[in-house]
């Protein structure tokens, strides 16, 4: 259905996800002078990017380069900033679309909270819930911010977890109440609705990890010394929960095996798929373990290495330089020896059995699709590729999708890195402009 | 030749990713010259047929299945190996001992060249119904019915049922094996005869429902036989729902620290974890451990694949290193429910110097003596 006239189009843009491509799009869009909706989920923008040490190939901070990003568009007066925010309800409405969202109460009141974390540090819950932005491995309040250096710096209360929220009592009276000098915290918030009308709507809602429970025969969640690739990036992160060294049950390993491919190009668990990233962030972490604990032996198991992309090859290269040994074949059971694990596989080149014993297995785990995704794609008339991502117009255009004013950015759309996660998203803000601005 | 392209299709050689998970996972791989990747790959490549006689690792497949459930491109590296053992018996490169099973098999309907009429004879003094008389049959299997340890199996089981109430009939005398180890042994021809077999039996018995000892007959008639308007259930099913339903009253408690051996045929084949777990934790007292390697990376016990049948290089047997491990948890009793597992296991206590500190027992063993 080809709209042929855009006569009536509002020149205004909504991108749904903050992750690093839709804080690229909604910045691009607002560079071009057209107001943006930026709505995010959750109570900061960044997405996984910020979660991140160090990225591949140039192992720049990721902190460094996404937090004045993420400033920026916290301050963009183009941008209309909707944190903890969903999606209620979108549908196309002639060739503009309606939206209803959702924003969920934060019980804090952000035009007065300063962000000290004097609620936090006042919290009767303080250490005690796992922190997501750490993928769990530190701890936070239920008053909390993600992390430091999150946009905008206000305090969230989870209503999951607070007392107050779910017991409707804390102690005589919460502890966080009285902390803040502000004022701030205001448990009569209730959730609101802001309807708005937009010409555009970019998706960039990015992706889930493959959950490694999956492949029982590897451990993970049952040994503490078999993590994600992502945990690895939050326990190597200045800002993580161990302030970055690489300890392991308080000790540093000194045997580690990374395992690529967990959960991609893999028919039993239904994704048939490359993920992309992994052979790379794959490399990036066995320097960084070389870098910190020289004297570790770094093994990686992989099954091909895709170092496609600009300075991936060399970068490959390097690392194999530095010491880190790459065995051609996948690990196929990861079992228990005393406090260490053992890595059964096969070196296929060598064509050799050996059993690893490791202190620290990391598991490459693989790009998935959100598994809230349809959600947005049924409201939307969106469709799917048969992997689950939502599809792309067609394979040569992977911007524009089957709903016209729709566009893709960032890993929504399929597995990539950030280079071209970024490409995307300023593609999308593009097309977007070029249709909202067909009114003047 | 003709049946080497049947081979690269059939299984879809060109596929393989040469990643060597199934070789990792392989339970023998790593004391054997057996090497999935490398088959796959050869296959591929060459007529293997034409030198079929140099592979004779491809005896020493438990066909536990392990390489085709690890395959990331879902290839079935076990049914090649099948296939390569199904030429091997063609061309006459195959052990006495396996043309013996096979000849009873055929002859006499059990692998183990023993007369059809002591087949039921476990049932001495232990009325047990026909076929004919119930919709449910209980499906003894030929190590069961013969083998003198594992008649008592059979024995406590027909007690767990029937004190359970549930109504089942056997085909005594009638019964044939099921095949599942024929075809194994690569005698896919005998495997269909038998199963024809086994399936008219069902029909002029009206069989709605099968009960079996075995997982690996479990197996077979589940996934082998393309049975229509016929349940199939491994025993573990039917007597932890029985359970569940207070249809069995477990009376007495044992205190005793027992750890479970997961059966690869009703386990990694066929997902069936929780059941047998489910059974022996209702029993008050028990002070159930678990291996490291269960569930989906259980280690197998080496009995099943025709492995009856076959003389190995003597090397560890993984049967020994698990009754090991269950001794050094302090496990006074292995559970199993598989009679390939209960002899391969039992036999590794002997050799292990392991008896008076281990038992094996068979989960309706242990059941009964607490009803
Ligand atoms: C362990 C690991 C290491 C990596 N290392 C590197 C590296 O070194 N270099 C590199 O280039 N790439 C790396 N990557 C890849 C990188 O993470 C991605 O390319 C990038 O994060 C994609 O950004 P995105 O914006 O598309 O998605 P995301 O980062 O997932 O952001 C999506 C955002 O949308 C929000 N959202 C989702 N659904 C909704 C909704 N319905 N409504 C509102 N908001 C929603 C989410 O909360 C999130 O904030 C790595 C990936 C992993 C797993
Ligand atoms: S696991 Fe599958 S793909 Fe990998 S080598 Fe074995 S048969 Fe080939
Ligand atoms: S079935 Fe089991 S023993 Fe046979 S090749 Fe596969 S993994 Fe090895």
């Amino acid at each position: 259905m080809s709209e042929k006239s855009l006569e009536d189009i509002i020149p205004e843009v909504l991108v749904i996800g903050g992750g690093i491509a839709g804080m690229q799009a909604a910045l691009e869009v607002a560079e071009k002078g057209f107001k943006t909706y930026l709505v995010e989920k959750t109570p900061s923008v960044g997405g996984r990017m910020a979660q991140l040490d160090k990225t591949f190939p140039t192992l720049d901070c990721a902190a460094c380069t996404i937090t004045p990003r993420m400033v920026e568009t916290g301050n963009h007066p183009n941008i209309e900033l909707l944190t903890y925010s969903e999606i209620k309800s979108i549908e196309k409405d002639g060739t503009n679309f309606k939206a209803v969202i959702k924003k969920n109460p934060r019980y804090v009141d952000v035009k007065k909270c300063a962000g000290c974390g004097a609620c936090a540090e006042a919290c009767v819950l303080k250490g005690k819930i796992p922190n997501e932005f750490d993928e769990s491995k530190g701890k936070r309040s239920a008053a909390y911010v993600p992390f430091p250096q999150a946009v905008p710096l206000k305090y969230t209360i989870d209503p999951q977890r607070c007392l107050t929220v779910t017991k409707g009592k804390c102690g005589k009276s919460p502890k966080c109440k009285e902390a803040c000098k502000a004022g701030a915290i205001d448990f009569g918030q209730k959730e609101e609705m802001l309807e708005v009308k937009v010409g555009a709507v970019i998706v960039a809602t990015g992706y889930d990890l493959f959950d490694a429970k999956q492949k029982p025969e590897l451990g993970y969640g049952k040994y503490d010394n078999v993590i994600t690739g992502l945990e690895f990036e939050r326990l190597v992160s200045s800002s993580g929960p161990t302030k970055g060294d690489i300890l392991i049950n308080g000790k540093k390993p000194k045997s580690v095996v990374f395992v690529q491919c967990v959960g991609s190009r893999d028919h039993t668990v239904n994704n048939e798929y490359c993920s992309r990233v992994c052979c790379m962030y794959t490399a990036k972490q066995a320097h960084l373990v070389r870098d910190k604990i020289p004297d570790a032996k770094v093994t990686i198991c992989y099954i091909d290495i895709r170092a496609f992309g600009k300075g991936f090859e060399e970068f490959y290269e390097r690392v194999q330089k530095e010491g880190v040994v790459y065995r051609r074949g996948l690990p196929s059971e990861i079992y228990k020896k005393d406090d260490k694990v053992v890595v059964k596989a096969e070196d296929t080149l060598a064509g050799e059995i050996y059993e690893e014993e490791a202190d620290l297995v990391v598991l490459a785990t693989g790009i998935m699709p959100r598994k809230d995704s349809k959600a947005l794609s049924e409201m939307l008339g969106l469709e799917h590729t048969p992997d689950k991502f939502y599809a792309e117009k067609d394979p040569q255009d992977i911007i524009n999708t089957n709903v016209d004013g729709v566009y893709l950015a960032g890993c929504c759309q399929g597995p990539k890195d950030i280079p071209d996660a970024v490409a995307q998203a300023s593609g999308a803000a593009a097309l977007a402009a070029k249709r909202i601005a067909k009114k003047k | 030749m003709e049946e080497k392209k049947d081979l690269k299709k059939e299984y879809e050689l060109s596929v393989c990713l040469q990643c060597g998970k199934c070789v990792a996972g392989c339970p023998v791989s790593s004391k054997s010259k057996l090497n999935t990747r490398k088959l796959m790959r050869e296959t591929l490549l060459h007529d293997v047929s034409k030198y079929i006689e140099e592979k004779s690792e491809i005896w020493e497949c438990t066909s536990c299945n392990t390489c085709a459930e690890r395959c990331p491109r879902g290839l079935e590296p076990s049914k090649l190996i099948r296939a390569l053992r199904g030429y091997m018996i063609e061309e006459g490169h195959i052990a006495k001992s396996v043309i013996d099973a096979l000849e009873s098999a055929y002859k006499y309907g059990n692998p183990f060249n023993m007369p059809k009429q002591k087949r039921a004879d476990w049932t001495e003094g232990m009325p047990v119904k026909k076929a004919s008389e119930s919709e449910t049959l209980y499906y003894v299997g030929c190590v069961p019915s013969y083998d003198n340890r594992v008649k008592n199996v059979a024995k406590s089981l027909t007690g767990c049922l029937t004190k359970s109430g549930t109504d089942f009939g056997i085909l005594g005398t009638e019964e044939v094996c099921c095949g599942s180890e024929i075809r194994r042994l690569g005698e896919e021809g005998l495997f269909e005869e038998l199963s024809e077999g086994l399936k008219s039996a069902l029909k002029e018995n009206n069989i709605k429902r099968i009960i079996t000892t075995s997982p690996h007959c479990y197996n077979a008639f589940k996934n082998e036989y393309n049975l229509e308007g016929v349940e199939v259930f491994h025993y573990t099913q039917i007597i932890a729902k029985a359970i569940k339903e207070e249809k069995l009253k477990i009376t007495k408690e044992m205190k005793k620290r027992i750890t479970y051996h997961d059966p690869c045929f009703l386990g990694k084949q066929n997902k069936i974890f929780d059941e047998p777990r489910e059974i022996i934790k209702s029993i008050p007292g028990i002070d159930f451990v678990e291996f490291d390697r269960s569930r989906e990376k259980s280690l197998c016990c080496e009995g099943g694949g025709g492995r009856m049948w076959i003389e190995t290089e003597s090397t560890t047997r993984l049967s020994e290193t698990r009754v090991k491990d269950a001794v050094s948890m302090g496990a006074e009793i292995i559970a199993v429910s598989c009679p390939f597992c209960m002899l391969t296991l039992e036999d590794a206590v002997k050799t292990a110097d392991l008896e008076g500190k281990i038992q094996v027992k068979d989960i309706s063993e242990i059941l009964i003596e607490s009803l």
